[in-house]
């Protein structure tokens, strides 16, 4: 039995969210393979082989996979596992818009089920998952040969280093032809991401506006080292992009330290980050739902306390 | 050219569901039903390609009970031209409903199949990707500005840290993210309008799709609450609970 895990990279390196689906992998028995897919992709492929737990590393390395499209990457992993012989019982990667992206193609193709967004493994065949954005978590059992599954990486922790996995190169599928990448723009900050952050600052409608935003909680996140991100209601009201969004919607995060403020703590916030460690929430309003859920709450204005408190850390 | 767009009946956005106390699932009984959010999204995005002259039919199509109807009506009270019912009381995972969404492409030969980026009740986000894959078709997954012509579609998707922008053949799947569009409000006229619009019923036998259930829920549960902290009076003694207390900073 091996557990086929699929590398989100950038070539040059391993995403973090790779190693906690590592861990994910490891719960479930079997020998673990790292599929890295990429063009140039030998750096992250060797980075693959050194994290612990993990048996082989199989790279198919082809200008094919310059935009990492779902077609041509859901092409190869169905290859892996096709050559496989029934080896391959379970298809792992991280949830992230990658993974998501990616991996229902490979079980509809497998005709197979996919489990999304698994938070924990009960066994090889059975896993929790949050539904209803988190309101409720479901035990699922799949009954099918092969089981597609898709990772929260916040509910492992990542796997560290110290394997030495031999690096098996595969040939590379074609082209599906299907799809162009005209560009990407990604967001450029010299902060850490929010879905790898130890510590976020999030700032909801009680900033008031992008200037008050940037203004109060850079200082801040500077000092804390902190990634910033906001709820839905900071988001709509157009003081950050879209990306800065904590919740249901946006990110699921869970730092050790979540900082919200002027956030009141609507349901879809929380669900993205109801799993911090510490959860902070400064809000002028006491009755804000936000303090039901935070370690430490403080009625403060926060054009006060939060200047205070970057003095103060 | 013709969009069909798949919409899904779920518990409206503003409940908050209850699991069931015998652990068998959420309590759905006399809750507000509504479109998913995202579907409607994705419903818009296409009444607007027609109304931009890009489209000339959309088609709004629901799998599920009886009542999906409904949800149906709202689909053709923002704008679509007509409804398809794959009626079953079944319960429908989404690989069965990409396999009923397949065969009907196969029968109405959309060139855009735009879809909701995932569903609020089950959060699988698989639909629309598994049914891009049966058909063969491209994807391109949580679109945030779709621009359709002469045989291709340019898609702007939203991605971990940022943007990027792909261009893909037709037919294709795209599936929607919030920030695509702001759905309007349907309109009296316009709801009363969509009552008289056709909608056919169809049962998953006739699509010659097997839609049995690969997975079984074994149980529902809450989740462990958080309970409320402690309040702090000022931020000194908030620096000192974080430092000395919590040792998170």
């Amino acid at each position: 039995m091996t557990v086929l895990v699929i590398a989100e990279h950038d070539n040059a390196s391993l995403k973090g969210a790779t190693l906690n689906t590592v861990t994910a992998a490891a719960k479930l028995g079997g020998d673990i393979a790292v599929l890295v897919v990429g063009t140039g992709a030998g750096a992250a492929a060797e980075a693959a082989s050194r994290v612990a737990g993990v048996s082989k590393v199989l790279v198919a390395d082809s200008a094919v996979f310059a935009d990492q499209s779902a077609e041509n990457v859901a092409a190869q992993i169905l290859a892996v596992v096709g050559a496989s012989a029934g080896s391959i019982s379970h298809v792992l990667a991280p949830a992230t818009t990658f993974g998501k992206n990616v991996l229902p193609r490979v079980a509809a193709l497998l005709d197979v089920a996919q489990i999304s967004e698994i938070v924990a493994v009960e066994s090889a065949d059975t896993f929790v998952r949050p539904i209803y954005a988190g309101n409720a978590l479901a035990t699922v059992k799949s009954a099918d040969p092969v089981k597609v599954v898709t990772v929260r990486t916040t509910a492992f922790e990542a796997a560290g280093e110290g394997g030495s996995a031999a690096v098996e190169q595969l040939s590379a599928v074609a082209d599906s032809g299907l799809s162009k990448l005209l560009g990407r723009e990604l967001t450029k900050s010299a902060r850490p991401e929010l879905g790898a952050a130890k510590i976020i600052v999030s700032g909801g409608r009680g900033m008031g506006s992008g200037e008050n935003y940037h203004a109060v909680l850079e200082p801040l996140a500077d000092k804390l080292g902190a990634a910033l991100g906001a709820s839905r209601a900071a988001v709509d009201a157009g003081y950050v992009p879209n990306d800065y969004q904590v919740g249901q919607t946006g990110k699921i995060v869970a730092p050790q330290l979540y900082l919200a403020v002027g956030i009141s703590g609507a349901i879809q916030h929380l669900a993205g980050m109801k799993d911090s460690k510490v959860i902070v929430a400064i809000n002028k309003d006491p009755e804000a739902p936000i303090f039901q859920v935070a370690d430490y709450g403080l009625v403060a204005d926060l054009f006060e306390a939060v200047p205070q408190l970057a003095a103060a850390v | 050219m013709k969009i069909l767009v798949p919409v899904k009946r779920v518990v409206d956005y503003n409940v908050k569901v209850r699991v069931k106390s015998d652990g068998t699932g959420v309590d759905i009984a006399n809750v507000k039903m509504s479109m998913n959010p995202f579907d409607e999204i994705a419903v818009e995005e296409a009444v607007r390609l027609k109304e931009a002259g890009v489209a000339t039919e959309v088609v709004a199509v629901s799998c599920g009970v009886g009542a999906c109807q409904e949800t149906l009506r709202t689909a053709m009270a923002i704008g679509a031209d007509r409804g398809i019912l794959v009626e079953t009381d079944a319960e429908l995972q989404p690989l069965a409903v990409a396999k009923l969404l397949k065969a009907l492409c196969d029968k109405e030969q959309p060139q855009v199949v735009i879809c909701g980026k995932q569903a609020i009740d089950d959060d699988a986000n698989q639909t629309g990707q598994m049914l891009s894959a049966l058909m063969g078709w491209p994807q391109a997954t949580f679109a945030s500005k779709v621009a359709v012509s002469a045989g291709k579609a340019t898609v702007t998707r939203e991605i971990d840290g940022g943007l990027e922008t792909l261009e893909i053949a037709l037919p294709a799947v795209v599936t929607t993210d919030l920030r695509l569009n702001e759905p309007r409000y349907a309109t009296l006229p316009n709801i009363m309008k969509a009552k008289k619009k056709p909608l056919e019923t169809v049962k998953p036998a006739d699509l010659g799709v097997d839609v049995a259930p690969r997975l079984t829920t074994l149980k529902v549960v809450e989740p462990p609450k958080r309970s409320a902290g402690v309040m702090v009076a000022d931020v000194t003694q908030l620096v000192d609970k974080l430092k000395n207390e919590a040792k998170v900073l």
